[in-house]
C-alpha cells in the first residue's frame, strides 16, 4: 500500500491540491471583483498560444508550452481590459468577445497543425493527464527523504508548487491593497494605491496558475476551482479573511475527495472503471457549492 | 456680489488646502467639468452645488487623481497631490461600493489607518481602539461586528465617516455625505464636519440639499460644468446665481428660502 500510494497517487493529490488553491485564493478577489469569470476567459485562451508554441518549438516542452500559453494569456487579458476601456463596454461583454475568438482560433490552428504525434488533443486540453503523472523513483514513504528519488518527481509538482508559493506571497504581501481596491476602488485610488497595476497583476498571477495548472490538470478543474470555492467560501462567512482561508480549504477538500471518488469511487458501488480525476474534482467542488448555497449561513444578501 | 478669481491667486490662496485651476475632464464628446477654477478656504466648509450631471464628484475625483483629467491641475496645502496624501481624506458616494463585501464595520474603519500601517504593519490594541474612537465620534461603536451589508443606508455613511475620521487627515472631501441618510444621521454628520472645522481642518462636500446649504456650510462653489460663481454662501448663494446655474430646472418649489434675493 504504502509504495502504491506514494508512487501513484501522492503526486496526483499534492499537484491537485496546489492547483486547487492556487486558483481558488485568486479567485476569490476575481469573485469579489465581479471578474469571476475571468478564469473561464483563461483557460479558454491559452489554447491558442500553447498550439502556436508547439508550432514554433516543434515540440511540446512544458517551457515552450508555458510561454505560449503566457503570451496568449497576457495577450487577451490586455485586449480585455482595452475593450472594456475604449469600447466602453461591460467586462462580461469585453471576455465573452476576447475568449470565444481565442478558443475558436486555437481550435483551428490545432486543426491545421501537424499535432497527431503528440498528446495535444482537446481531451488534453480539457482534462489533462492527473492520473499519469507518477512517480516512477518512489519505493516507499522513504523516498520523500530521499533526494535521488524525489529528482524523479514528476517535474509539474514542483513548478505548481511553485505557482502556488509565489501566489501565497503575493495574497499575503498585498492583502490590505487587494481588499481595500476589492472593496472601494475609487477610495484605495484616492489612497494612492495603483489599483489598475493592482488588478492587472491578479488577473496575471490568476493566468500563471491557470497556465501551470493547464499542463497538469487541464482546464475544468482551473474554471471550477477559479469559482466554486470562492463563491462556497463567500456563502459561508462574511469576513474577507476568513473567505479566503475556508476557500483554500474547500479547494483542497475537493481535490482529495475528486481525486478519491473518482480512482475508487465506482469500484465502492461495484463498477470496475475509474473516472477522469480532473472531472470529479471539478464536480465535487460544484456540490460543494450547491451545499452550501442550500445551507450556508450568509446565503442571503442582506440589504 | 464679488466672485474670488482665482486665476489671480493670493498668497493666501497658493497655500490652500486645495486650489485647482483649469481643470476639464470629458467622459465623450461632451466635457464632464470644463475649465474649473476653485480654492478653499482653510477651516472652513464649502459646499459643491449644482444640478445633476453638473461635474461636481469628477471635479473631486478629478482634483484627487481618480479620474484623469484633459486639463488643468490641483495643488493641496500648496504642494503636489502625492506629497500630501496623508493628510487627505476622501468619503466617495456610498452608492459606489458594493455593501454585500465580506467585511465588518470595523474592519472598514480600519482601512483608514492602512497608510500607517503599510502593507503587513501589525494591527495592535491601540489601532483598535482609536478605529472604536472614531466610530464613537459618529455613534457607530454598538455595530462595529455587524457586516456592512446589515447597515442602513445612513449608518453606512457614517461608517464612511468614520473611516475619514481615522485616516486623521486636514482636508476632508465627501461625495454627497448627506444622500439618502435618516435625520439622526444627517445631524450626527454634520456635528462631525463642524467639529472638524473647528479644530481647524477644511471639510468640502458634494451637496444636494439647498435647503440646509446657509446652515451648513461658510462657502458655495456653484458648478453647472462650468464654475458658475463662488465664494462665501452671504455673497453667492443667491437666486440670481442659483438660477444661472441651475437653468430653468430650478422650480420656485425648490428654491430655498433662505437664498438671498
Amino acid at each position: 500500500m504504502g509504495f502504491e500510494f506514494v508512487s501513484l497517487s501522492l503526486p496526483p493529490l499534492v499537484i491537485g491540491v496546489c492547483v486547487a488553491i492556487a486558483c481558488a485564493v485568486p479567485g476569490n478577489f476575481l469573485l469579489l471583483r465581479r471578474q469571476a469569470l475571468i478564469g473561464d476567459a483563461i483557460s479558454h485562451v491559452v489554447l491558442p498560444g500553447i498550439v502556436l508554441a508547439f508550432v514554433v518549438a516543434g515540440s511540446l516542452s512544458s517551457v515552450a508550452m508555458m510561454i505560449g500559453a503566457a503570451v496568449a494569456a497576457v495577450f487577451s487579458m490586455v485586449a480585455i481590459e482595452l475593450i472594456r476601456r475604449f469600447g466602453r463596454i461591460e467586462p462580461g461583454a469585453a471576455m465573452g468577445v476576447v475568449f470565444t475568438t481565442m478558443f475558436a482560433a486555437g481550435v483551428l490552428l490545432l486543426e491545421q497543425s501537424d499535432t497527431d504525434g503528440v498528446h495535444l488533443d482537446v481531451e488534453h486540453a480539457l482534462f489533462g493527464n492527473l492520473e499519469g503523472l507518477i512517480w516512477f523513483d518512489a519505493l516507499g514513504w522513504a523516498s520523500l527523504l530521499d533526494p535521488v528519488a524525489l529528482a524523479g518527481l514528476p517535474v509539474e509538482l514542483p513548478r505548481m508548487f511553485a505557482v502556488l508559493v509565489i501566489i501565497v506571497v503575493f495574497t499575503v504581501v498585498y492583502w490590505r491593497p487587494l481588499a481595500v481596491m476589492s472593496f472601494d476602488e475609487g477610495f484605495a485610488q484616492a489612497l494612492g494605491l495603483r489599483t489598475q497595476a493592482l488588478g492587472m497583476m491578479l488577473v496575471i498571477l490568476s493566468a500563471l496558475a491557470a497556465v501551470a495548472a493547464f499542463d497538469a490538470v487541464g482546464s475544468i478543474i482551473v474554471i471550477a476551482m477559479f469559482i466554486c470555492p470562492p463563491a462556497a467560501a463567500r456563502l459561508l462567512t462574511n469576513q474577507l479573511g476568513r473567505q479566503v482561508w475556508l476557500s483554500a480549504l474547500l479547494a483542497a477538500i475537493s481535490a482529495i475527495i475528486g481525486y478519491v471518488l473518482a480512482g475508487y469511487g465506482l469500484g465502492w458501488l461495484g463498477y470496475g472503471a475509474s473516472v477522469s480525476a480532473a472531472g470529479m474534482i471539478a464536480t465535487v467542488s460544484g456540490v460543494i457549492l450547491a451545499i452550501a448555497a442550500v445551507c450556508g449561513p450568509h446565503r442571503r444578501r442582506v440589504s | 456680489m464679488t466672485l474670488e478669481l482665482v486665476g489671480h491667486s493670493s498668497e493666501q490662496d497658493r497655500a490652500a488646502p486645495l486650489l485647482i485651476r483649469g481643470m476639464t475632464v470629458s467622459y465623450g464628446e461632451k466635457p464632464a467639468v470644463f475649465s474649473a477654477d476653485m480654492a478653499l478656504r482653510a477651516g472652513e466648509m464649502t459646499a459643491i452645488i449644482g444640478p445633476n450631471g453638473a461635474g461636481k464628484s469628477t471635479l473631486l475625483k478629478a482634483a484627487l487623481g481618480i479620474v484623469t483629467p484633459l486639463a488643468g491641475q490641483a495643488q493641496f496645502f500648496g504642494q503636489t497631490l502625492d506629497a500630501v496624501r496623508g493628510r487627505l481624506a476622501y468619503v466617495p458616494q456610498r452608492a459606489s461600493v458594493d455593501w454585500d463585501f465580506p467585511t465588518r464595520v470595523i474592519d472598514v474603519v480600519l482601512m483608514g489607518l492602512y497608510p500607517r500601517l503599510g502593507l503587513l504593519g501589525r494591527i495592535r490594541g491601540n489601532h483598535r481602539d482609536e478605529a472604536m474612537g472614531c466610530l464613537e465620534r459618529v455613534g457607530m461603536e454598538a455595530f462595529a461586528k455587524r457586516q456592512i451589508g446589515q447597515l442602513s443606508g445612513g449608518q453606512q455613511q457614517r461608517v464612511f465617516l468614520a473611516r475619514a475620521l481615522a485616516q486623521k487627515a486636514d482636508l476632508y472631501l465627501l461625495d454627497e455625505p448627506f444622500a439618502g441618510v435618516d435625520a439622526a444621521t444627517e445631524k450626527a454628520i454634520i456635528t462631525v464636519l463642524k467639529s472638524l472645522t473647528e479644530a481647524g481642518k477644511t471639510v468640502v462636500a458634494v451637496h444636494h440639499d439647498l435647503a440646509t446649504v446657509v446652515d451648513y456650510f461658510d462657502n458655495v462653489l456653484l458648478l453647472a460644468t462650468q464654475v458658475i460663481a463662488q465664494g462665501p454662501v452671504e455673497e453667492v448663494f443667491t437666486k440670481a446665481l442659483l438660477e444661472k446655474t441651475y437653468g430653468g430646472r430650478l422650480s420656485q418649489a425648490v428654491m430655498p428660502e433662505s437664498a438671498v434675493s
